[in-house]
Parts: structure tokens; C-alpha cells; sequence
């Protein structure tokens, strides 16, 4: 099941804002982590890096597949989850809880309004436009 | 019919058998694209063959007393490294995509790894690069990769040969090569720190130099940490029985031509490059690698690894192109390393640097004949400057079957006299001896 | 199996090393010195030859039986070729003798042998003019990209993309790539081919270029191939046709009469070099008549008087691909099996590879599911999607045919197919083995309906079982030091 509250991109990245920072954080869907299968290294970017909305800012690997993250938000990276790097399966395991990937300074408050919500997105996996993606 | 074992009949029955013609096979090529009678000779026998082929053999100089090298050199092969790559279960075998039926070729490939770095002192290797002249072009690109920027700081000591390629592929790539002349023989470290500015991705030097000359690049590479640009010395694996490790002056990348360890020069090819790296780099590293781990009983087994860098993959954000490369060459070295053990290493070196110690003795002991960069250690290979044209004395001593050097002007215009000698363990005093007198009644 | 260091006996000696017989000892200052040597084994002669020997044992190569690995013509390997490789005079000779001063008079047998490899291969592929230089297939592709990249540029052409079907291998995009262009893909059509349309609206004037294997990596000649040609030409586009696949098309069709500027083959592949585990291959370069001077230098000419030599004044061209002339020793086991073949043998070794891949296709095709019935050229691509929605699927299939003793196919690619098996045999195989191998194909089907944990457990007879992948990629062992 797909929590409600998150937002998603066309790429299996989810977003929501974290209420207690207003803190964008960001992961990849259950979706993402299965079709990826065992995990194998997850390449993360520093804190205090920039990213832009749309632009990879990590890399994730499986043992037959590599994939870009992209980043759902303009902004700062502010924290990143180390835990992932340190227990891969995490990802598989906890997509949308322990395996949040980073949490961005968003430059615009309504950054997450352009993307999808958990409704659309499983709409979205079972569509032949996901497939070629 | 020669390689094929179907018959007439048997392929008439096979027709027969899946309700095709022969013009069925083809039918999807459109008449107009089909092509006549072609204009290749009719097929030889075997016996035939050979026989030409020894003909053609038979006229080239392979039996030259030979003292030319410049990064490709005649060393002694015992029989046991031609014997083991000539079985076919190595050579006739693809790459190991099926690991349980590649075992040998896999663990072949952990095993050279481990002795590259070994040799290099680095933590590291990849299973193999075309030569090394492309190991050095594909060291500069994962160092682009790493740093993000795109200039390069090139010392003119790095084989022009392996220069001129790195110009053919940079071309395009809107990257920024500088090419630093040498100051005494060595890296100018003033020269080459003027280059070394903010978007520099990496240096690159060699070890011994295309001159002979020895250096120890520990201070370069402090300049160029210094700087957050990487070190990429090539180097000639032999010498590693002696000189000091790459990995010992704190390069980052370590390349080189493997021919030399238990290839023959074979007119160009097929050679060996190798790449070798700090762990930290590793999923920059282009080629194929393997890795050592367990199946599913828990006992040890190798696989390719680290695949989801390779163009298989990530086909045009791959960090190389590579696909096929020079496993059996790799073997090759494997096989020579293991042969000659850690003691036979340093002795073969040792030889080749007493041998071209004599020889450089002698040879500067003829009058008008000078090293050319005095005041530097050499390992098997110097540059002498002689009284007159290289090339003309080159063809005098041609003519008395002796390949006296290589003649620099080829590539440096302006050295006109030099003559870059190397000499190997194969070659005997009595053969140095008479290369030097030959030399001198020639001048 | 222990590796080799492991091995190691503190003071044993393998090869002895020549001896010394001049009166001095080097000198060179300590502080360049390495501190201890390379810890390399310190094993017996017979240690090592064990050793190697044992390895050899786990592995499978084309000598040890019938190797359909699809896009890689896993053909006999002639042994004349290879003691021909080994005539001192070839393999003694050393690479700069041509750049000494009348060098060229040095190396005559050898600027033949190159000479004449190109001439053929020009011959065969419908080229202009070829190079032996690259070093592989993907090398080659690297230099016929650079050759258009010089094309566009000395024309002043502002092109900045490649266009690359979906079923390209990947060394392709790859390839284009690292040479300094963007890539698109282009997706097949439900035939399994470049559509027109599709490539219509791809199509624009920064099209530097398409590149196609030719018949495609699904074994399949594209019946338009030659108005794709046209359409890209009239763009100023080149196109590029990567020969892994040219077994299929020998002495029936040439690509330059197609239209295809440039060309790699593989010699390692069509013309029956050994793939040594992973090479040393070559991938030599052919070009159409507008592209000859952007060749890599050096190039090889015949001279009035019959002799040869080589040429490096070569105002247009690349620059220098490879140290010198290209995998030498590859190049002539090509050149010694060419001569043996002949212009007769060429369109036998078509005809034959063509029948093998067609014989394995109708017979497996009620067993598995082919997603592109028609008839194929040199390689046919099934589909195991039936026996994975059962739970067997394309790798636990291949894992089954080792068992029983065959090499398996190329499994999941091309990525267009879902649980792909892509099926060469190749010329050489007797329609003996191909009937072996349909049979163990189809009892294998049927295990996998009936008893699928019979497949999904092999292989059983192999020196090691199904391999950690994940583990290893996750904690690099990558070198025993």
C-alpha cells in the first residue's frame, strides 16, 4: 500500500514535507525498490549540496540494474540518511520510512503541488506509460 | 566444404524437415541488394596455407639483433606460459557470463588482479584494457569522472605514441590537454604546477620515462592532491621488480603496457593494458572485474562484478565502452608473473638494468658519444646523443642485422642525434659487445 | 579452489631467470627503489602448470562443445590458424621497425598480410577502404563514430545526436557516447525492426548519424534498410552498421551496397578467432568512398613497384586509435582463415548459419515462445515468458542446458524480449548437435511444466552452484593482497 500522504514523480521518487523541519524528504517507491530487486549500493550526495528539481542527485544499483535519482524539489540537501548506505535492504524493506534517501531546504514552499499523489501513482504503475519510463 | 559439417543431404533433409527452401532463408533481402560473385581467391588446403603464410613470415627482420624497445620489449617467455594459454578450454571460451561453467577464466581474472596490484602497490585492478596507451586514455576519463572537471596536465616523458592517441580521442570532448616539456630528462614539477590549477582533473607522468629516465613523482602527486587533481602514472610492469610502486608514490591510477610480461611484441599486438586504482575509485573504474564469493553451499566461487558500471548496463552513462578486452593477455601475465615468483621478478629486472648498465658504460666511452640527460638513473633504456643523424646511423647498423635504437626525431623534431637503446635480459655481452664496436666503427 | 598465492612457499623457484654475464651491477639511487618486492607466488614450474591446469578444467569453451551464445558466433576456431599466428616471423617482430629509416623493406610479409586483410574485408563489406587498427568491436565503434564526428566537423555540419534502436547492444549508445554525442533511441516496431515512421520523426538535421546492426540482434534483415539509408543521407547523416552479425550476410549481401558508410566486423566472431575468454578480439573499421581520408593514421599502401609501406601523411585523418597496426596476431589467424575459406566458402558459411539458426527455430518454436515467427538469419530469439509464469525462467533454463553438457544461450537480451534466449549455432555445428541440443530444449520445456523444481536446481554437475551476485557487488573482494 502506498501511504496517502506522500507525493510522487514519474521516476518512483516519493516527497513529502516532514512537519516537524518543513523539511522536503525524499525516497523511492516500493514500486522502484522491487523492480530494482537486491540492492547492492546506493550512491547519496553530501549535505549542504544543492539540487535541482528534476536533476539526479544520487545513484542506486542493483546487481543487473542501475538507476539515477532524481530529485522531486529545487533546494539544499540539509541531511542524508546514512542508515541506507549502511543496510541495503532497508530499501526494500522500509521504502517510505527508514529508507528516506534525503531531506532538501525546499526553495518553494509549494514544490510538492506538481506532483502526483499516492491515488495517481498507482494508477500511473499499472499503466503502459509507466513502462516506458 | 571446410568448417562445416553438414552435408549436401543433411541439408536437404533439414530443408525438408522445417517446409523451407534455401531461397527461403534469404528471402527477406530484397534481389537488388544481393551481391554477385565476389573477388576473393578460391579457398586454399591447410598445407597450402601454411606454406604461404611461412613465406610471408620469412620476409620480415624478426631476426634482427634487436636493442629497440620505446615501451615494447623483447623479454625472455619460458615454454610453460605458452603452454598453459594454448589450451583451449582458456582460448576458445567467451567472456564468463555463465560462471559455473567459467571458473577458470573467472578466477584467472581475480588472480591477475591481485597481482597487478601487487606489482603496482595499488588496492585494486580491473580484468583487463586493450593496451596502454588506451589504459592511460581510460584513466584520464575516470578521472574526469571523479573530479568533474576536464583539464589535463600531460608530461612530455608519457610514450608520444600513447600521446598522439590520447589527442585522437580527447579531440571532441571540449577537454583541455596540456603537454609540459621535460626539463633534464624529467617532469619540470615548475612547469607542471603552473598548469595545475583549479579544474584540474588529473596529471599524468610515466615511469621510467620514454627517455629511460627514472623519477619518483611523491612530490608531484602531494602538488596535485594538493590542487584535488588526480595522479595517473603509467609504467612498465617489468621495472616493478625494482623501481619504486606507484601506489608507494601516492598515484591514484597506475596503467600500463603488460606486453612485456610474457607476451611477444607480435608486430603490435595483441598487448595488455592494465588499470589500477584505490578502492574508493573503484565504481569509476572501467572494464570488466571480478570478484571472489560463495554459492548458495556456501563455497567460494568468482563473478563478474560491479557490472552496473559497463555498457551492458547503463549502455550510454557507462563509464567505458569496453566490452571484449585482452582476457587472454591477462592470463598471459598471470602466468609469467606466477612462473618467474616474487624472487625471479626482481632478478629478471635486475638483469635488464645490469645489462643496460654495462652497454651505457661502454657505449658513452666512444668518442662524440654522450648520454643525452646526464645526471639521472636509468633502468633498461637510455638515450645516447651521437655525433651525427640517428636515422642514418640507425640504417648503417640495419645493415649488419643489429636494430641499434630508436631514432627520436620520429617523434621530437628537434632531437635529431638522439637514440633511445634499450637493452633486455636476452640480450648476451657478446651481443652488446659487438653492437658497440659495430657502433663505433660506423660513427 | 585456493588462489594461487595462497599457494606460495616461502623460497620455492619457478622459471630461472637468465644469468648475468656482464661484470657489472646497476646503480640507481635507493630512494627509487620499491622498499620489498611484489609479494608474487613462489611456486615450482609444475606448481603453476598444475595450478592452471586444474582451472582450465572449469571451464567451457567451443573445443569443449556446442557454444550458441546469440551475438557472439561462437564458431569453430581452425587450429592451423593458431600455429600460424605462432611463425617466429611474425610474432619476433617488433612494431617500430617500420618507422626506422627504410624499415618499410623490413616488414614486407607483414604490410602484405595487412594489405591484403583489408582488401578483402573491403571486398566482403562493400567498402572502400578498411583499417585493421581497432582493437576490438567496440574500439571499432569508437573509431567509426570519431570518423564521423571528423566528417561533420571538416564539413561543418552542426550535428549532435546518434539515433540507436531499443534492440542495439549496448556498447553502441556507449560508444556514441563516449565520442561526444547524445543518444536516442529509437523504439522497434511489433516486427521487431526500425520503423520508417519512427525514424521519420526522429530525424533532423543534428542527426550526425544511426547506427544499426544489420540483420538486428533479433536475427532479423530489415527488408527497408536501404531507404533508411536514403532518408539519413538526405539529412547529411552517416550510417553506421555494427558487423557483429555479418556471419549471416557473408558473400550474400555487402553493407556498403546497402548504403552504410561505415562498417565494424569482428574478427573474433565472423571470421573465427578465438574470443580467448574475453578477448584479445579486433574490430576493423571499413568506410565508403567519402570517408577514406578520415581513416586512423598509419594506412597501408601498395607502391607501383608491388612492394608496400606505410603511410602517416594524412592530412584528414583521427589520429592514432592503437599503438600500431591493430591486434596483429588476431589479424592474421582472420587472414589465414580467409585464405583457407575462400571466395566459395564465404556464402557456404551464410547459407549454413542460416539453416542451423532456421533448423533450431521451427523445431523449438511449439515449445517456447517466439515473439517474431518469420524466418531468421544467423541467430533466432525466443522468449521464455511461459515457462517464467510457471516459475522457471530464462536463467534457470540455461543453468538446465549445462547440465546437459551445451553452453547456454545469451539470456535476457535483447531487452525488448522478456526472458530472452537468443540462439546462434553458427556454421560449424552438425545438425547431430543441433538435434541434441532441440531435444535437451524441449525436455527441458517440459520438465518445466511438469517438475519445474528439476530446472530451477541446476546446475548440479558444475565445480560451483548459482553464485552470490548481490554479496559480491555489495562487498567487493576484488583482489587477494
Amino acid at each position: 500500500m502506498v501511504p496517502k500522504d506522500l507525493r510522487f514523480t514519474k521516476t518512483h521518487e516519493w516527497a513529502k514535507v516532514e512537519e516537524t523541519s518543513n523539511l522536503v524528504v525524499v525516497g523511492i517507491s516500493d514500486f522502484a525498490a522491487g523492480q530494482l530487486g537486491d540492492i547492492v549500493y546506493v550512491e547519496l550526495p553530501e549535505a549542504g549540496q544543492t539540487v535541482a528539481l528534476e536533476d539526479a542527485f544520487g545513484v542506486i544499483e542493483s546487481v543487473k540494474a542501475a538507476v539515477e535519482l532524481y530529485s522531486p524539489v529545487s533546494g539544499e540537501v540539509v541531511e542524508v540518511n546514512q542508515a541506507v548506505a549502511d543496510d541495503l535492504d532497508l530499501v526494500s524493506k522500509d521504502p517510505y520510512g527508514g529508507a528516506w534517501m534525503i531531506k532538501v531546504r525546499a526553495d518553494d514552499s509549494g514544490a510538492l503541488d506538481g506532483l502526483m499523489t499516492a491515488a495517481d501513482y498507482e494508477a500511473y504503475v499499472k499503466s503502459a506509460e509507466c513502462e516506458q519510463e | 566444404m571446410p568448417f562445416i559439417a553438414n552435408t549436401d543431404g543433411q541439408r536437404e533433409q533439414m530443408l525438408r524437415e522445417i517446409g523451407l527452401t534455401a531461397q527461403d532463408l534469404f528471402g527477406d533481402i530484397p534481389p537488388s541488394l544481393r551481391c554477385g560473385e565476389l573477388d576473393v581467391p578460391r579457398g586454399m588446403s591447410e598445407q597450402d596455407t601454411r606454406r604461404h603464410m611461412a613465406a610471408l613470415a620469412g620476409r620480415n627482420a624478426s631476426h634482427l639483433m634487436s636493442f629497440l624497445g620505446a615501451g615494447f620489449y623483447d623479454h625472455f617467455i619460458p615454454a610453460a606460459v605458452d603452454a598453459i594459454v594454448s589450451r583451449s578450454e582458456f582460448y576458445t571460451a567467451y567472456t564468463p557470463y555463465q560462471p559455473e561453467v567459467s571458473q577458470g577464466t573467472l578466477q584467472a581474472a581475480y588472480e591477475y588482479q591481485s597481482a597487478i596490484c601487487r606489482l603496482t602497490g595499488m588496492e585494486v585492478a580491473n580484468a583487463s584494457l586493450y593496451d596502454g596507451g588506451t589504459a592511460i586514455y581510460e584513466a584520464i576519463m575516470m578521472a574526469m569522472r571523479t573530479t568533474g572537471r576536464n583539464r589535463v596536465v600531460m608530461d612530455d616523458g608519457v610514450n608520444p605514441i600513447y600521446r598522439k592517441m590520447i589527442r585522437s580521442y580527447t579531440s571532441n570532448l571540449g577537454i583541455e590537454l596540456a603537454e609540459t616539456p621535460l626539463r633534464h630528462g624529467r617532469a619540470d614539477r615548475s612547469r607542471m604546477a603552473e598548469h595545475l590549477k583549479a579544474d584540474t582533473a588529473a596529471v599524468v607522468v610515466q615511469n621510467p620515462n620514454f627517455f629511460g629516465c627514472i623519477d619518483d613523482f611523491t612530490d608531484l602527486a602531494g602538488l596535485a592532491h594538493a590542487r584535488g587533481a588526480l595522479v595517473i602514472v603509467s609504467c612498465y610492469p617489468i621495472s616493478l621488480g625494482l623501481l619504486k610502486t606507484p601506489g608507494a608514490m601516492g598515484a591514484d591510477i597506475a596503467t600500463g603496457e603488460g606486453q612485456s610480461l610474457g607476451m611477444s611484441v607480435s608486430f603490435g599486438g595483441p598487448y595488455l593494458g592494465f588499470l589500477a586504482t584505490r578502492r574508493g575509485l573503484v565504481r569509476k573504474m572501467p572494464g570488466r572485474i571480478v570478484g571472489r564469493t560463495v554459492d548458495e553451499n556456501g563455497r567460494e566461487g568468482f563473478v563478474l562484478t560491479l557490472q552496473a558500471r559497463e555498457q551492458h548496463i547503463r549502455r550510454h552513462k557507462a563509464t567505458s565502452n569496453i566490452c571484449t578486452n585482452e582476457a587472454l593477455c591477462a592470463l598471459t601475465s598471470l602466468v609469467y608473473l606466477s612462473l618467474v615468483g616474487k624472487q625471479g621478478l626482481c632478478e629478471v629486472a635486475q638483469v635488464c638494468a645490469d645489462k643496460s648498465w654495462y652497454a651505457q658504460k661502454r657505449l658513452v666511452e666512444i668518442p662524440g658519444v654522450a648520454l643525452r640527460y646526464p645526471n639521472n638513473w636509468y633502468f633498461n633504456e637510455f638515450t645516447l646523443e651521437l655525433p651525427e643523424r640517428a636515422d642514418v646511423v640507425i640504417r648503417r647498423l640495419l645493415e649488419k642485422g643489429i636494430a641499434a635504437g630508436f631514432p627520436l626525431s620520429r617523434y621530437y623534431p628537434s632531437m635529431e642525434k638522439s637514440l633511445l637503446v634499450a637493452v633486455t635480459e636476452k640480450r648476451t655481452k657478446e651481443e652488446i659487445d659487438f653492437f658497440i664496436h659495430a657502433l663505433e666503427v660506423s660513427l | 579452489m585456493t588462489v594461487i598465492f595462497e599457494k606460495s612457499v616461502a623460497g620455492r623457484r619457478g622459471a630461472r631467470p637468465p644469468e648475468c654475464d656482464v661484470p657489472d651491477r646497476a646503480e640507481v639511487a635507493s630512494r627509487l627503489l620499491r622498499d620489498r618486492p611484489a609479494e608474487l607466488p613462489e611456486l615450482s614450474e609444475a606448481d603453476v602448470v598444475r595450478h592452471f591446469t586444474a582451472l582450465s578444467r572449469k571451464n567451457f569453451g567451443v573445443d569443449s562443445g556446442f557454444y550458441p551464445l546469440g551475438s557472439c558466433t561462437m564458431k569453430y576456431n581452425p587450429k592451423a590458424t593458431e600455429q600460424i599466428a605462432r611463425l617466429a616471423g611474425f610474432c619476433e617482430l617488433h612494431p617500430l621497425l617500420p618507422q626506422l629509416p627504410g624499415g618499410d623493406v623490413m616488414v614486407q610479409g607483414a604490410l602484405e598480410v595487412l594489405f591484403e586483410m583489408n582488401r578483402l574485408l573491403c571486398e566482403i563489406c562493400g567498402m572502400s577502404a578498411f583499417t585493421t587498427q581497432p582493437l576490438a568491436g567496440a574500439h571499432g565503434e569508437l573509431t567509426g563514430v570519431m570518423i564521423m564526428a571528423a566528417y561533420h566537423k571538416h564539413k561543418k555540419n552542426r550535428k549532435t545526436r546518434i539515433l540507436i534502436p531499443d534492440t542495439a547492444h549496448g556498447t553502441n549508445p556507449a560508444s556514441a557516447a563516449i565520442a561526444g554525442y547524445q543518444v536516442q533511441t529509437l523504439p522497434s516496431d511489433e516486427t521487431g525492426l526500425m520503423n520508417l515512421r519512427t525514424l521519420a520523426a526522429a530525424m533532423d538535421d543534428e542527426v550526425a548519424g544511426v547506427m544499426l546492426t544489420c540483420p538486428n540482434t533479433l536475427g532479423l534483415f530489415n527488408p527497408d534498410i536501404a531507404r533508411i539509408c536514403r532518408m539519413v543521407h538526405e539529412a547529411d547523416g552517416l550510417m553506421y552498421c555494427d558487423g557483429a552479425n555479418l556471419n549471416a550476410l557473408l558473400g550474400v549481401c555487402r553493407p556498403g551496397d546497402i548504403g552504410f558508410d561505415i562498417i565494424h566486423v569482428n574478427l573474433h566472431k565472423t571470421f573465427a578467432t578465438p574470443h580467448g575468454g574475453g578477448g584479445p578480439g579486433a574490430g576493423p573499421v571499413g568506410v565508403c568512398e567519402r570517408l577514406v581520408d578520415y581513416l586512423p593514421a598509419s594506412v597501408v599502401r601498395k607502391n607501383p613497384d608491388g612492394s608496400y609501406r606505410l603511410d602517416y601523411d594524412l592530412a584528414h585523418s583521427i589520429g592514432y586509435v592503437a599503438p600500431f597496426y591493430g591486434n596483429f596476431g588476431v589479424i592474421l589467424k582472420a587472414y589465414a582463415y580467409l585464405l583457407m575459406l575462400g571466395g566459395e566458402g564465404l556464402r557456404r558459411v551464410a547459407e549454413n548459419a542460416v539453416l542451423n539458426a532456421n533448423y533450431v527455430r521451427e523445431k523449438l518454436k511449439g515449445h517456447y515462445d517466439l515473439p517474431y515467427p518469420q524466418p531468421c538469419k544467423h541467430e533466432c530469439v525466443f522468449s521464455a515468458s511461459a515457462q517464467a509464469a510457471a516459475g522457471v525462467r530464462a536463467i534457470d533454463i540455461a543453468k538446465a542446458l549445462i547440465d546437459r553438457g551445451f553452453h547456454p544461450p545469451t539470456m535476457y537480451f535483447p531487452t525488448t524480449v522478456p526472458e530472452a534466449l537468443m540462439i546462434e549455432p553458427t556454421e560449424t555445428e552438425s545438425k547431430e548437435t543441433l538435434d541434441a541440443f532441440i531435444a535437451a530444449m524441449i525436455e527441458i520445456a517440459e520438465l518445466a511444466r511438469t517438475d519445474p523444481q528439476q530446472i530451477t536446481g541446476c546446475p548440479r554437475t558444475t565445480p560451483v552452484g548459482r553464485l552470490d551476485e548481490t554479496r559480491a557487488a555489495r562487498k567487493p573482494d576484488l583482489a587477494s593482497l
